[in-house]
């Protein structure tokens, strides 16, 4: 790093700490939906990766239809995909829920290895479809480019947004959770399913609507993903395990928590691996989480209350 | 109002209540009496579907509830305050009331709000956080908000101040004839059953053993029964 000025060193800082951003808005929408299904329901979904890849390649097609049929649609198709993306993996979730989760909820371990061998179909399934050769979606001309807020710092329109997007969609889902009456019968499942039947709440349905949603948000982060990566069928698989770090990290019932643990997941990472190799920055982060990790078994954030 | 016949739990192989049968009309409170582990709050579980039953069956205004899922039986209006009482802890109070309610649009009936002055009082508190006393009231309330016609208290004085049991009493007594509802509550305590109950049932080994009205109520038997 010799002959790099000192405003210089500020300008890579920035442009990094954007590029993590990227990085955090896919991995907060993706542990949001885990985060959901797994604090929630204590179901480990090791398939919620192929929900992205699914709403990934949703954001693939339409691009590709549009382009084909509607080449005036070609500047908005992506509004469209992320709708559309959600529906897809909101949809298959529910089903997926109905065949094969709502049978093993006494099972944990069996539902983990269930959803992997499903996570396995579901890549094979991309593989059969759309080929093993990494596809991407042309980005319409209002995310490309850069803003320049001064001589040396670069921002990605894209970038800029799919944050604007994860942050108006984890608002909406905050409020789902915490000031709505669906949300409520969720919350009360959580913490007392028996008890939650007995003053009448349907607890399957709420179950089912709970998967589905977390599928449909993984849905919309493989929409998001479309616009800093390209989409093959194993995509979502490698986000799978950084997902989960988040949800650990942050403490599996607290949506603050996932919000800081992906932040600083995705900036240490992000941030390191300008000064050393990828692979290094990677194992820096691991550490710091384990060794954060024996001291607050918990996760950073945990409720406090008298049981 | 609602009647139970032949009804029986069990844990597996080992049967728990065996054939139990009762009625309480409408309007009645029925006191199911005995000590620890004769079975009164499996039967409780049972009724309101927490536990399966394996045979009988339980008749609420005619209709059979036996096997149905417990939200569907809260719909047909029965209503469970569990022994332990079981707030929603993280939940703040008024969210507990609130879980009660079936649709979005319903709210919380003005009637609650002047039986149970804590609910607005502490509307904001976690749940977890209220006295023992405080959470028998709240979880009687997010029962009653479900617009039952039974209501099944499993213990309601465990674990709660003599000086309250008294309040607890006439509370019940006061939301019987307010509503015309049919109360089955379990209990260890004599006093208070004598207190609320129009009749009483004795339960031992899961076995019905004896029954009275409260006027031929005898403290002397009840107490031996009672008695470890």
């Amino acid at each position: 790093m010799d002959g790099m000025s000192f405003s210089e060193f500020g300008s890579v800082l920035i442009m990094q700490g954007f590029n993590g951003l990227s990085v955090f808005s896919v991995l907060l929408l993706m542990a949001l939906g885990l985060a959901i299904i797994f604090g929630q329901m204590g179901v480990i979904n090791m398939a919620h990766g192929e929900f992205l890849t699914i709403g990934a390649y949703t954001t693939y097609l339409l691009s590709v239809l549009s382009t084909q049929y509607a080449p005036w649609f070609e500047n908005y198709y992506f509004i469209a995909a992320i709708i559309v993306g959600f529906g897809v993996a909101f949809v298959i979730g529910w089903l997926v829920e109905w065949l094969m989760i709502r049978h093993l909820y006494k099972r944990p371990l069996d539902s983990l290895l269930a959803t992997w061998g499903l996570s396995l179909i579901m890549q094979q399934t991309f593989r059969s479809t759309f080929g093993p050769k990494e596809v991407s979606a042309t980005l319409p001309s209002w995310l490309m480019g850069s803003y320049q807020p001064k001589e040396g710092i670069d921002i990605p329109l894209n970038g800029l947004f799919v944050m604007a997007l994860t942050l108006a969609l984890t608002c909406a889902v905050a409020a789902l959770m915490y000031y709505s009456r669906w949300g409520l019968k969720v919350r009360a499942t959580v913490q007392n399913r028996a008890m939650a039947g007995a003053v009448g709440i349907d607890t399957a349905k709420v179950d089912r609507m709970t998967f589905a949603l977390g599928c449909g948000i993984a849905g919309v982060a493989g929409a998001a993903f479309t616009t800093i990566g390209s989409t093959g069928p194993t995509a979502g698989s490698l986000y799978i395990v950084d997902t989960f770090l988040v949800v650990v990290f942050g403490g599996a019932q607290s949506l603050l928590g996932t919000i800081a643990s992906a932040f600083s997941i995705a900036q240490t990472n992000s941030t390191l691996e300008f000064f050393m190799t990828g692979s290094m920055a990677k194992v820096i982060t691991l550490t710091t989480i384990i060794g954060i990790l024996l001291l607050r078994p918990e996760g950073l954030f945990r409720l406090r209350v008298r049981k | 109002m609602l009647e139970v016949r032949d009804f029986t739990v069990s844990y597996g192989e080992s049967e728990v209540v065996h054939q139990v049968g009762f009625e309480a009309g409408e309007g009645e409170i029925l006191a199911v009496m005995g000590r620890n582990g004769m079975g009164k709050s499996t039967l409780f579980k049972s009724l309101i579907g927490i536990l399966p039953s394996r045979g009988g069956s339980v008749k609420l205004c005619g209709q059979d509830l036996a096997g149905l899922p417990s939200h569907e039986r809260v719909r047909k209006g029965l209503a469970y305050v569990p022994q332990g009482r079981m707030v929603f802890p993280a939940l703040t109070v008024m969210e507990n009331v609130l879980t009660g309610l079936r649709n979005r649009k319903d709210s919380v009936p003005e009637e609650i709000f002047s039986l149970f002055p804590i609910i607005r009082d502490m509307a904001n508190r976690k749940a977890g956080n209220l006295s023992g006393g405080q959470q028998q009231q709240l979880v009687i309330a997010r029962a009653l908000v479900t617009n039952p016609k039974v209501l099944l208290l499993d213990e309601p004085t465990e674990g709660i101040q003599p000086s309250i049991i008294k309040d607890l009493a006439r509370l019940l007594v006061e939301i019987k004839k307010l509503r015309g509802l049919t109360i089955v509550v379990s209990e260890q305590v004599l006093s208070f059953a004598l207190d609320v109950a129009d009749r009483l049932l004795v339960i031992e080994r899961g076995h019905i053993v004896d029954q009275m009205t409260r006027a031929n109520a005898d403290s002397a038997t009840l107490g031996r029964y009672l008695s470890v």
